[in-house]
Order: C-alpha cells, then sequence, then structure tokens
C-alpha cells in the first residue's frame, strides 16, 4: 500500500482500505464486496459496484449511519456493512 | 372486512374490470425503481378511479386502475412493486416477473409496458430496462423527472435512446404532467393493436446479471448523448442543515412535536364544530319526526352512533397530511437516518422509525410500510409493537375518559395543562411498550444477525398538492366506509340488543336488555378492573374497533335520557370510579382492538399465528397493567 496519499489514512495501512475508513468527502474506487451473496447483489442494484466511485458525504449525527455518493445517487450504510466494502489500494482521493 | 386497503382490496381483482365482460380490457403494466415516480405517474393517468390490491398468497401489494383514455377499450393499469431487477429474489421482484410473463391467475398477462425510469440518474436506471426490453412485449420506456434533468443542465437525445433501445421513448414530468399525452398515445395505440417496436441498435445483453446490465446501460446511455445532470445543489444545501450534527436533531425533535402539537390543537376548532353540528342535527331530527322505533333507531343508534366518530376524521386528515409532506419532500428518508441509531438499540432499524411514526395514525397502513424492511424478522418485529403507537382510533376514547375525569388545570404555561400531560403520558406509555416488546421479541423469538441497513436518499422535492390531495381523499374514504360499515353495524346491532326484548311493545330499561345481560355476564371477569357491565359492553363492541366504544357508551348513557357528548362525561364520572377511568386508559393503550389490524398482520405475515400471538399477547398485557393500576390507585386515592 503507498503511503503518499493521505498521512491520516498510516493507521489503516496493514489492511486494505474499505469505505468505512472514508472520511468526510473523500473518495475511493470500490475493488470488490465482501459480504453475504445477497447483500452484496443489493448493494450493487443500488450502485456499489466494483469499478465505481464511493464518495462519503454527510452522516447522522454520531456518525452513523453515514451516507455514501455512488453511481448518481445517495445510500446511507452503516459503518459495519461500509467496512466490508473493500476500495482499490491507493484510489483513495479527496472527493470534492 | 371492511377497513383501510388492504383487505378491501383482496376483492378488487374479480370485481374489476380485469376479468371478462364483453370488450376485455386493455391490460397495461407499470414497472420501474423505487423512488422513480411510478406512483406518481399512475396517479396521473387513473386520478381517482383506482384501487389498492393484494395478491392472494403472497404479501405483495399492487394498485389497478383505469386510464382516462379516449379509446373504446378499457385501459387498465397495473402498478407494479419497484424493483430494481428481475431477479426473482425478493417476493416483490418474484410477482413483478410472473405478472410480466403471465404467470399469475389472477392478472392476465400485460399486452403492454411502461417502464418509468429517473432520467437525473438515467445510466444507474436503465439497468432495468435490459429484462424489461428482453420480455419482448410493447414497451412504452419513459424518462421521468424531465424538468429535473433540465434544471440542472443535463441532456438526452430521446430519439436516440428509442433507436438504441428498439422501444419508443418518452421524456416527462409525471409530477407537472408535462410530456404525459405521450403515455396516452402510447396506451391508446397499443390498445389498438399498433406497434411501436423496432429493432434495437443495441444488442440486449445475455447474460443479465448486475455488472452485465450495468456496462450496457452506460452504452445505451452514451449512445443517445445522455449527459447526466449537475448534482443537486438545494439538496445538499439542505443536508448540510438537516444533517447537520447539532441541528439535525432538534429539528427531527422539532418535527416530531410540532406534528403531535398540530394534530391536537390544529384539529380541534374542526372537531368543536362538527360535534356541535351533529348534536344541533341530532336534536333538530328529533324535534321534526314522531316518537318511533325508526326514529330512536336512527338518532340514538346511527346518528349518535356513527357522528362520534366522524367527528376525529379531521384529525385523523391532519395526521395523514403531515406524512404525505414528510415522505413526499424526502425528509423522511433523512428522519429514518438520524433514526437508526436509537433504533438500533431496541434491536430495530432505521427503516422501522416510518411504519412507527405512521402508526400514530393507524396501524394498518403502517404495517403495510413494513414492507421496505428487508428482513423479515426485523420486520416481523415492528408488526409485531406497531399496534402499541397510540393510533388515531384510540383518540376519541381517551379524550372522552380525559375529559371526563382529569380536571384542566395548567402545568407548563398556558397551551399544556393536565389533560395535555395526561394524554402525553398515554402516548408515552403506549411507545414504551412498543420499544420493550421489541427488544423482548429481538432478544429471543426473532433473534437475528443484524441486517444491513441500506437506504436511499432521495433529492428533497417540494411536495405537489395533486398528490397530497390524491392521499387525503383516499384516507378519508377509507376512514368513512369503516365508520359506514363497522362501526355502523356495531352502532345498529347495538341499538337492537339494547331495544329487546320489548316489554308490553316498550323497551326495556337498558340493564334488563339482552346488551344488558351480555354486559352483566363479562362483569366479573372486568370488575377487578373497576369496570362495570356498561363498560364491559363498551369492551365488547371495542373489539371490532377501539373507537366503537365511545358510540357505544354514547347509545347506552343515551338510552338514560341523558344528552350526548357533556351529558356523556358526567354521567361517565358518576357511574365509574377515578381507578376504574385510569384502569380503562391503561387497558386502550395496550389492548389489540382492531379487526383491521388483525386482518392486515395474517395478510402480511401469511397465517393466523403471529395476529393471534398479538391478539393474546396485547391482551393479556392491557387486563394485567389495568388490574395493577385500578388496585394501585383504590389503595392510594
Amino acid at each position: 500500500m503507498q503511503m503518499s496519499f493521505n498521512k491520516r489514512r498510516l493507521e489503516h495501512a496493514s489492511h486494505p482500505a474499505t469505505a468505512g475508513q472514508l472520511r468526510r468527502g473523500e473518495a475511493g474506487i470500490l475493488d470488490r464486496l465482501d459480504l453475504p451473496e445477497d447483500v452484496d447483489r443489493r448493494l450493487m442494484e443500488l450502485g456499489f459496484l466494483p469499478g465505481h466511485k464511493v464518495t462519503r458525504a454527510r452522516s447522522a449525527p454520531g456518525g452513523d449511519p453515514r451516507v455514501f455518493r455512488v453511481d448518481g445517487s445517495e445510500v446511507a450504510l452503516r459503518l459495519e456493512t461500509a467496512l466490508h466494502l473493500i476500495l482499490k489500494s491507493s484510489s483513495v482521493r479527496n472527493g470534492l | 372486512m371492511s377497513d383501510c386497503h388492504g383487505c378491501s382490496g383482496c376483492a378488487v381483482l374479480t370485481a374489476s374490470p380485469v376479468n371478462g365482460r364483453a370488450a376485455p380490457s386493455h391490460i397495461v403494466a407499470i414497472v420501474g425503481p423505487p423512488n422513480s415516480g411510478k406512483s406518481t405517474l399512475f396517479n396521473r393517468l387513473t386520478g381517482l378511479r383506482q384501487k389498492v390490491a393484494n395478491f392472494p398468497g403472497v404479501t405483495v401489494e399492487h394498485r389497478i386502475g383505469k386510464a382516462k383514455t379516449k379509446h373504446d377499450r378499457d385501459v387498465v393499469l397495473v402498478d407494479l412493486p419497484g424493483v430494481y431487477s428481475l431477479h426473482p429474489r425478493s417476493e416483490d421482484e418474484q410477482v413483478t416477473h410472473d405478472v410480466l410473463v403471465g404467470a399469475r391467475d389472477d392478472v392476465p398477462k400485460p399486452e403492454a409496458v411502461l417502464l418509468i425510469l429517473d432520467c437525473t440518474n438515467l445510466s444507474r436506471h436503465l439497468l432495468l430496462a435490459a429484462p424489461i426490453l428482453s420480455l419482448k412485449l410493447p414497451t412504452l420506456v419513459i424518462l421521468n423527472m424531465a424538468d429535473d434533468l433540465h434544471g440542472r443542465g443535463g441532456k438526452i437525445d430521446t430519439a436516440a435512446l428509442s433507436a438504441q433501445l428498439g422501444s419508443p421513448v418518452a421524456l416527462i414530468s409525471a409530477a407537472k404532467g408535462q410530456g404525459v399525452e405521450k403515455v396516452f398515445q402510447f396506451m391508446e395505440g397499443t390498445a389498438a393493436g399498433a406497434s411501436a417496436a423496432k429493432a434495437p441498435l443495441m444488442e440486449l445483453p445475455v447474460l443479465q446479471d448486475i455488472p452485465t446490465c450495468r456496462t450496457w446501460a452506460s452504452a445505451a446511455a452514451n449512445g443517445a448523448g445522455y449527459h447526466p445532470p449537475a448534482p443537486p445543489i438545494w439538496t445538499r444545501r439542505l443536508d448540510a442543515i438537516f444533517l447537520h450534527p447539532i441541528a439535525g436533531p432538534l429539528i427531527f425533535l422539532a418535527v416530531v412535536i410540532g406534528v403531535f402539537q398540530t394534530i391536537f390543537f390544529g384539529a380541534k376548532p374542526i372537531m368543536d364544530w362538527m360535534q356541535t353540528m351533529i348534536q344541533v342535527s341530532g336534536q333538530w331530527m328529533n324535534m321534526q319526526f314522531p316518537d318511533s322505533i325508526i326514529k330512536s333507531l336512527f338518532i340514538e343508534g346511527v346518528w349518535t352512533g356513527v357522528g362520534s366518530v366522524i367527528v376525529f376524521l379531521p384529525q385523523i386528515l391532519l395526521l395523514f397530511l403531515f406524512i404525505g409532506v414528510l415522505e413526499d419532500s424526502g425528509y423522511l428518508a433523512r428522519a429514518a437516518l438520524i433514526a437508526d441509531r436509537t433504533m438500533r438499540k431496541f434491536g430495530l432499524q432505521g427503516k422501522s422509525f416510518i411504519p412507527l411514526l405512521s402508526a400514530y395514525a393507524c396501524a394498518v397502513p403502517a404495517i403495510m410500510a413494513t414492507r421496505t424492511i428487508e428482513s423479515k424478522r426485523d420486520r416481523l418485529a415492528t408488526i409485531m409493537i406497531a399496534p402499541f403507537m397510540t393510533c388515531s382510533a384510540r383518540l376519541p376514547v381517551y379524550t372522552l375518559i380525559i375529559a371526563a375525569f382529569i380536571a384542566p388545570k395548567p402545568l407548563l404555561g398556558p397551551f399544556f395543562g393536565t389533560q395535555a400531560a395526561a394524554m402525553l403520558a398515554l402516548y408515552v406509555i403506549g411507545f414504551l411498550a412498543a420499544i420493550g416488546t421489541a427488544r423482548l421479541l429481538k432478544s429471543t423469538i426473532l433473534k437475528s444477525t443484524r441486517t444491513p441497513f441500506m437506504l436511499e436518499m432521495p433529492p428533497y422535492r417540494w411536495p405537489t398538492l395533486r398528490s397530497l390531495g390524491l392521499r387525503l381523499v383516499d384516507r378519508s374514504r377509507v376512514f368513512l366506509r369503516r365508520a359506514g360499515t363497522v362501526i355502523l353495524t356495531a352502532a345498529v346491532v347495538l341499538w337492537i340488543v339494547a331495544h329487546v326484548p320489548t316489554h308490553n311493545g316498550k323497551a326495556p330499561a337498558i340493564e334488563n336488555s339482552f346488551a344488558g345481560m351480555i354486559g352483566r355476564t363479562v362483569e366479573p371477569v372486568i370488575k377487578p378492573l373497576g369496570f362495570n357491565w356498561k363498560i364491559g359492553i363498551g369492551l365488547i363492541t371495542s373489539l371490532a374497533a377501539r373507537e366503537a366504544i365511545v358510540a357505544t357508551l354514547g347509545t347506552i348513557y343515551g338510552i338514560n335520557g341523558q344528552a350526548q357528548s357533556e351529558g356523556l362525561e358526567k354521567a361517565l364520572r358518576n357511574d365509574l370510579s377515578p381507578g376504574g377511568a385510569m384502569a380503562l386508559l391503561i387497558f386502550f393503550a395496550f389492548a389489540m382492538q382492531c379487526m383491521s389490524t388483525l386482518a392486515i398482520v395474517r395478510r402480511e405475515t401469511g397465517g393466523w399465528k403471529w395476529p393471534a400471538v398479538q391478539f393474546a399477547y396485547m391482551t393479556a398485557l392491557a387486563y394485567v397493567a389495568a388490574l395493577v393500576t385500578n388496585q394501585l390507585a383504590s389503595m392510594t386515592l
């Protein structure tokens, strides 16, 4: 994993980055979904397809669930789900 | 069973013009993803000529309505559930799939399809076009929300898209009514047997999994010069306020409190006025006609009985108006997001918030609204607790007892007095019973691993008067039908049993009538709760619908020669101990006294098991709680 993109991400460097680790305004490219098949399917229908850009938007008070912008719409997910959306390594950027 | 939507809809298919008659109707199905404006278009095309129905055997509901076309053949529209794909995974998708391929006996195979898509997000919504067009039915691809697309600088070449897909394409705004005539033209054409289908430029994907369909959709959209609109600036701005870490929850609370305030204080003048009208007209009729059995039946039975329930129409409509505004504007999705954290503590999720809020109006639409919850166990838990929320049918009962037994004194300022506090306490008690039951269920028989919470946040939109108006007309119909059937029947039956057996051609005193005998039979069971035999009769009639007890007591005390309304409060005060009155309030807060709810639970859960459990649990809880209340009250008061 490259270290250059964001210093704040260093703490996660040993794990693959997931949508759950995105901070507000950050975006990454989805690599794969790591959830039971029917959940994967529903997420894909909502736009969470490999290769698509996922941007973290606002969240509920307290930070969870959080809203993601993906494929033209906004979808709210809990952190526990977002942690299973694996991003392509070194794809995390400030999306704004 | 008469009542709200669901059950009354059961007969629709058999009674609808779908089956038989001389010229067979032209069946057109409307298909589209959630949030594509499907219902708005359906309302546009049918106006008020529509009914909600459900498919026998499954819990999926659809609406059916006649389109206002100029064609000789009736054009019947079937509004299918919102789906993202046709993979038969959920019940909704299975039904949509079966209807479209003609595999259901109860709906004839559609001869044409209206595929409605949100054109502000066309590349993603076009995904559904692949499986729908593969069905080879004459299909009109409707690109809805044209006003939004243009307003935010997006573009689409409909002629090019039509060539790509080989089907006609119409760019419309269902909310504003722009371009809807193209939909009518299409249906008139297909009704006459015309087909506008051509060979598509783009081959449909053979393997129809989501990634493949999505790639195909992008290619089709790009080929038609699709330029997506700029992000919705106003939605972002509003979310900055409504989802603000501090302002957000405050606004959420203000909305919930505002809804209740308006229902109670806003509706009061209209309700008072209606009450006066019913009384005055009753007295007027009383003077106009000579004394007779018929007059007594009509005024004491029908007019007083049904009238005492009709009074609550403004309040119920106001509540539905609020829920309509919140839902149509897009705020309800944000509210569900904010509520998720709290709901999670009780083992539920944010999506349960919407049904539970609706349950404050009526448990029947609330239980139907649980369909958006994917997890079967979460959904079942929400269904089980929804009837604890203080529905509008409890209001007449609460209002009457509180007015009779709690003296109005100001507590906090002029607007919050003892009576309002008592009402609020009852709402809180119902809510606590609901969340307590949810915890109990989710930690025992409905235990489940947490299901993922996924909720699409639609852009904010102005609710249209048309859509709000349709909702209110719809609710009024349901309410009046119920008042005209369940309540009317209860009122008439009660009047009859209260007037027989006759004594020398005269009606008996109420305690000697059949009603009195029934009341006395149940009295030993309810005596420990502080209820007398008159309340007993009311409890029996309230099994049909909660508010029937008000009509019943009106009739019973009316027969005793007392005046209505304030007279009823006075009569109750003389007849019931304060402990018994409190116990009665508690009993109504917990008991399951609503045939319509039981019927809808049976339908939604697919059997009598859950409604039976629910009825037994709630009745037992109500009995024990009322018993404790009365015993405590008689010790302390």
